[in-house]
């Protein structure tokens, strides 16, 4: 593609230091390593000030989204976040995940076109907590800082996206979180019709990225859709309609920036493969789903294991294997000390 | 000095120049490209019966040609001032400032840059063409067939792309492009009678005489299909198909539907040059960025600035038909202005 194109006019400004960092509620438990990696990187390898506050508490998007939550109490809980980051004394904050991400930029959107419910929110914090706080100098998303550091993550990288065997580059579809580019697309990196966050990614180190018809289907995630057990068939139908679109163009992994996303293109391959026996690779393995921070990992030469993908539904083997990365298969199952853990039950589909 | 000096000699300017001459005015022409006839020298056909363009064309460079109209060919205007004594200077990019009497305006248009429309895939995907590029295809005779060569089974055409659209900031209708999208259809489907033709609109403004009669005959006698709904998104398929997502409003349901070929079309917008009409002598533009007229009832020719006069498509969208008719009544509101 052009890269002259007139969304490459969607940019912003994104801070790469003295950050002030915004954890998700469920990203430690389906990619438990994805957060650690990224301030491990931020700090040990690019060598960035990054405050991880343990004070910080849930955005309150999923309640918010499932109408459980009303709005004044999510800008209120907001308004907390924010009066941590200004104890720090930082100004910049770096949410981790794309929910709160577009929630964060929601608030502040609301706040500018409505400074009245600013100042309600404030005298509402300092009523419940003595609180004050600053507004945000900047809010990016962590995939927002991924991009920006990607060109000295590639310098600093022992692997490239290339297939060792052909040396072709190897093939990947990137997945935006709906709320990261769809809400505000002003606010991220290419805009909601070709963000460049995770393509400018997997470019830069060495990989190709497809251009599928489904690219800007939603997952499915959608919070209605899940927290309602009835609703879940509409939700894997939505990650069907994207696998069996992307499946003619034979992708060797999947990249998102969501953490829905990441879980249910991963775990729904395995349902759809058990449900319907169908897996949309070619060898019955099914599409490996990386995070941003694990690719990220990968190409500088972490561990697989120390990244956490053997917590994968779909298993990354083949993928690794494809980029020549070297890994012990006897510490797939290990503690941090190398000793050997409860094996879990092997499915009798998507094995490696 | 100069009693009229016209900026821009598209077909408002030229039939402009043409009527002052017979009124004994001494005109000079403008012109920031290398020809002259503006816009009009992009178009194939034109609706509603059809007529040859480049006739068009011809007819008015003979009339200019018969009347030595001094022509300043690749001159831009740099900016317009007013003096105190009521005159103009017009500076240009040859260095030389024209001194005037009055002003007229008649530069025109600018066409919508499609790229701006992400979502439909202009510049991305190689079988999504505008109407101005469908246009070129069809001066130029060429092969009824994609670039690849594979014959053209179906096509689609998407009205109001950068008009009546928030998103580009354009709120007004661009008004031909209604009428020129069932021009095309029709074009096409006389090409190639086994294509399949869709148009999406949001509401089908047929305004001029012969309009509504050509989109009965679209219906009824070449089988086109209008569908009220926007496209969401057009995406490339493995052949190089387009995937089309769009809402049929009227049946209310969403649909997907793949096409070879995409054609949008594209509105109206202000020339560039209007903003700097505007900074250099205090012009009124509307809210579309087109220059307001002083009345646009009675003087719709005349603007805030006293002398200062427009023709054409300079005060927003306007059909061929509808610019030359407000360039011969520019010429009779200068004259007037003059004999005051």
């Amino acid at each position: 593609m052009n890269p002259k194109k007139m969304w490459n006019t969607y940019q912003k400004e994104i801070p790469e230091n003295n950050l002030y960092y915004a954890r998700s509620c469920i990203r430690q438990n389906f990619f438990p390593a994805s957060e650690f990696i990224f301030l491990d990187i931020m700090r040990n390898v690019l060598g960035k000030y990054v405050f991880d506050d343990p004070n910080h508490t849930t955005c309150t998007g999923i309640g918010y989204h499932a109408d459980v939550v009303p709005f004044d109490t999510t800008q209120t809980v907001i308004a907390r976040q924010f009066s941590l980051m200004t104890e720090a004394g930082l100004e910049n904050i770096a949410v981790s995940c794309v929910t709160s991400f577009g929630l964060y930029t929601e608030v502040l959107e609301m706040w500018r076109h409505h400074p009245e419910q600013l100042e309600r929110i404030r005298k509402f914090l300092y009523k419940a907590t003595k609180r004050e706080f600053n507004i945000p100098k900047s809010i990016a998303h962590t995939s927002d800082i991924m991009y920006s550091c990607k060109g000295f993550i590639a310098e600093k990288s022992k692997y490239s996206l290339i297939n060792k065997d052909t040396g072709e580059p190897l093939r990947a579809v990137e997945h935006i979180g709906c709320h990261y580019a769809k809400m505000f697309p002003s606010n991220v990196v290419g805009g909601a019709e070709f963000p460049r966050v995770l393509a400018g990614m997997i470019e830069s180190w060495g990989g190709q990225v497809i251009d599928y018809p489904e690219r800007r289907h939603c997952c499915g995630f959608g919070f209605r859709n899940y927290l309602v057990q009835a609703n879940r068939g509409y939700s894997v139908s939505n990650s069907q309609k994207k696998f069996e679109s992307m499946k003619p163009y034979k992708p060797d992994f999947i990249l998102t920036n969501c953490p829905g996303c990441a879980m249910f293109m991963d775990k729904w391959q395995y349902l759809i493969a058990e449900m319907e026996g169908e897996t949309y690779d070619s060898e019955g393995k099914g599409i490996p789903v990386l995070t941003y921070e694990e690719l990220a990992g990968l190409v500088l030469g972490y561990n697989p294991w120390d990244l956490g993908l053997q917590i994968h539904q779909v298993q990354c083997e083949g993928l690794l294997d494809k980029i020549g990365i070297e890994y012990n298969p006897d510490l797939k199952y290990a503690d941090k000390d190398g000793n050997p853990l409860p094996l879990p039950k092997k499915p009798d589909i998507l094995i490696q | 000095m100069i009693d009229v000096l016209i900026i821009g000699s598209g077909i408002a300017g030229l039939e402009a120049a043409c009527n002052l001459y017979e009124s004994g005015k001494e005109i000079f022409l403008l012109e920031k490209e290398k020809n002259v006839g503006g816009n009009v020298q992009n178009w194939d056909t034109l609706f509603p019966d059809g007529k040859n363009a480049r006739d068009i064309i011809s007819y008015y460079m003979q009339e200019i040609q018969a009347r030595q109209i001094t022509t300043y060919l690749n001159t831009y205007v740099t900016g317009i001032h007013k003096c105190v004594d009521g005159t103009f200077e017009v500076h240009t990019s040859r260095d030389i400032v024209f001194k005037c009497k009055t002003v007229l305006i008649a530069t025109g248009y600018s066409l919508f840059n499609a790229e701006r429309k992400e979502e439909y895939g202009y510049q991305i995907y190689e079988n999504v063409v505008t109407s101005a590029d469908l246009e070129k295809r069809f001066a130029q005779q060429s092969k009824n067939q994609l670039p690849n060569g594979k014959p053209l089974h179906r096509i689609a055409f998407i009205h109001c792309v950068g008009s009546r659209d928030e998103k580009s900031g354009n709120h007004y209708c661009s008004k031909v492009c209604c009428i020129t999208a069932v021009k095309q259809a029709i074009k096409m489907k006389q090409l190639v009678p086994d294509v399949e033709v869709f148009c999406f609109y949001m509401d089908l403004r047929m305004y001029g005489p012969g309009f509504e009669e050509k989109y009965r005959e679209a219906q009824e006698k070449w089988g086109i299909q209008f569908i009220r709904g926007r496209v969401s998104e057009v995406a490339e398929t493995l052949d190089k198909r387009l995937q089309v997502k769009a809402e049929d409003t009227l049946a209310a349901r969403p649909f997907k539907l793949e096409v070879d070929m995409l054609v949008l079309m594209i509105g109206m917008e202000s020339q560039a040059s209007t903003a700097l009409f505007q900074k250099s002598c205090g012009l009124k533009c509307a809210d579309s960025r087109f220059i307001q007229p002083y009345q646009h009832h009675l003087d719709s020719n005349a603007t805030n600035v006293k002398g200062v006069f427009t023709a054409g498509a300079c005060i927003g969208p306007l059909s061929v038909f509808d610019t030359i008719n407000h360039a011969r009544s520019a010429a009779i509101s200068v004259s007037n202005f003059l004999a005051e």
